[in-house]
């Protein structure tokens, strides 16, 4: 394996049944990525993701990850169960499953957990209910359990879906962060503006790969229309890529023509 | 004096005789282990699982008297094939995964009764298993229960955080290293063998409320999932002192009072804790 590399997908597919959900996608991760997978909705982007993570087996393709390779994984809020009883703390340390006879947190668990959340911003919240926090720090919270785990590869799903504009921000900061600290972070987003376009590389998805690489070069009409089936615009605004849809503006054009 | 001390005495009445403190021991055993499944079966919206559970494990007692196999034997491996064939079908959520298990429930309830009508000494014994019998608790219920509660104590202390993830987010769990299925597996085999060594003393019909009402009254009280495994075997091991008592003294089924007891309590707890308790109920999450 590449010195470098932590995951390697060859000619990767996986289906739910007999419908394709990826097909013969190649696609690298290398320590020190910090890596947004765009794409439609059921365009495979939480397929990859999984195969990635070993939650689904490909039905043809190699997955080659770095031997003893950490990972982490940060599900969507949305698939939280928030009236579930938890409290922070618990919600962090449940991950160490490998517990003496008694199940109690230790007091190095409580420590490095502690220490995580004032990392985050999360000092003084331990005790709380999960449904107690603001979105931001509901988000906050499942980063922290997945950094606890101490992963070199972090992997996100849909990190700012459902949230709002100062929680993405949020998130945004958090995460590149994160990624400054070292920590190598792969994540999947319907949001081309507000998160993908910041970061040094996107991969745009749909069943294969599109296309790969830095967003300068990736947000192009043409492969925008190819991932997702529709015209596109591309602006640029402070050296950054801005994605305009057609038909918002076609059926703005429309409605002010009705009125 | 004389008064407290005849109270007294004769609230202690029943205690003198052998079937009633073989059949206390067990009930209240019973409720301190559907206490502590409670809260899986209420936290993974299973109610309905516990609910059909107990249904097709009378269908192997039913066989097992019929065959002259021994009980425990008999609704044993009956009921835990049923608990692990129930578990992978909800696992896989097909579609109609909750008729699927009212079929497989059903079936095996009906195929009890039709056995015991046919062979059995039918109305004895559908009664006593339907609504359980104090009088038939022998000896060997009674260790039955305790193995099987000890059993139960060991495994959810020694596994208690893995419990916990694949119950909360059994995704992340699969993908940090919990063996998710396995976590089912074992606690529907649990969940069989309480039915099992319970049904007895608390019968078919109610056993499932043995299972949510203690849970539910753990939620309202507190948000935290350690305090729940402590409260809710504590509310299920005293309504079922309690009802065992207050049936002796009203001469009504020990099952049904119990039941009664438990539900009194969720009524007192409901009404006490306000908005906090009840949204706390309102919010568990249904699969």
């Amino acid at each position: 394996m590449t010195p470098g590399v932590l995951v390697a997908c060859e000619h990767l597919s996986c289906a739910y049944g007999t419908t394709f959900a990826i097909k013969d996608v190649d696609f690298t991760v290398t320590s020190g990525d910090f890596v947004a997978i765009v794409g439609p909705s059921g365009a495979g982007k939480t397929t990859l993701l999984k195969a990635i993570l070993g939650a689904i087996k490909p039905i043809s393709g190699h997955i080659t990850k770095k031997p003893g390779l950490r990972m982490a994984y940060v599900p969507q809020v949305e698939s939280v169960d928030w009236g579930f009883p938890v409290t922070v703390l618990e919600v962090i340390v449940m991950t160490r499953t490998k517990t003496r006879l008694w199940p109690r947190v230790t007091a190095q668990e409580r420590n490095d957990a502690l220490s995580v959340l004032e990392r985050l911003g999360l000092a003084g919240l331990e005790n709380r209910h999960i449904r107690e926090l603001s979105g931001g720090q509901q988000q906050r919270v499942f980063v922290a359990r997945a950094l606890f785990h101490r992963p070199e590869l972090l992997v996100l799903d849909e990190p700012t879906s459902g949230v709002d504009v100062r929680t993405r921000h949020e998130v945004l900061h958090l995460l590149a962060d994160l990624h400054g600290d070292g920590v190598t972070i792969l994540l999947t987003t319907h949001d081309l503006n507000g998160l993908a376009a910041h970061l040094p590389r996107m991969v745009c998805l749909n069943s294969v790969v599109i296309a790969d690489g830095a967003p300068s070069d990736v947000l192009t009409p043409e492969v925008l229309e190819k991932t997702y089936g529709a015209p596109m615009e591309v602006l640029q605004h402070g050296g950054i890529a801005v994605v305009v849809d057609h038909a918002g503006s076609h059926i703005a054009r429309r409605l002010g023509r009705q009125s | 004096m004389t008064n407290i001390v005849l109270v007294g005495a004769s609230l202690l009445t029943p205690y003198k005789y052998h079937f009633f403190n073989n059949g206390i021991i067990v009930a209240t055993v019973a409720g301190t282990l559907c206490g502590v499944l409670g809260v899986f079966v209420v936290l993974r919206g299973m109610s309905y699982i516990g609910h059909g559970l107990s249904h097709a494990v009378f269908g192997g007692a039913a066989a097992s008297a019929v065959m002259q196999i021994n009980y425990f034997v008999g609704a044993g491996v009956w009921g835990v094939a049923s608990g692990v064939l129930i578990g992978r079908i909800a696992r896989r959520r097909i579609i109609g995964a909750d008729a699927a298990i009212g079929v497989v429930t059903t079936a095996s309830f009906a195929l009890g009764l039709a056995l015991l009508n046919r062979y059995g000494q039918a109305k004895k014994s559908i009664e006593a298993v339907l609504f359980g019998s104090v009088l038939g608790v022998r000896t060997s219920d009674i260790v039955a229960v305790c193995i099987v509660a000890v059993c139960v104590v060991i495994i959810v202390t020694l596994m208690y955080r893995r419990f916990l993830f694949a119950t909360f987010d059994p995704e992340v769990a699969q993908v940090t290293g919990v063996k998710v299925a396995w976590v089912e597996v074992l606690l529907m085999v649990m969940l069989s063998l309480t039915i099992l060594v319970t049904m007895r003393v608390i019968g078919t019909l109610l056993i499932s409320a043995l299972l949510v009402i203690p849970a539910s009254i753990a939620r309202m009280l507190t948000n935290s999932f350690a305090k729940m495994l402590w409260i809710s075997p504590i509310i299920g091991a005293s309504s079922a002192f309690v009802g065992m008592n207050l049936a002796y003294h009203l001469d009504t089924s020990a099952s049904a009072t119990i039941i009664l007891v438990g539900t009194a309590v969720f009524i007192v707890v409901y009404a006490t804790t306000g908005i906090r308790g009840r949204s706390r109920i309102a919010n568990i999450h249904h699969v």
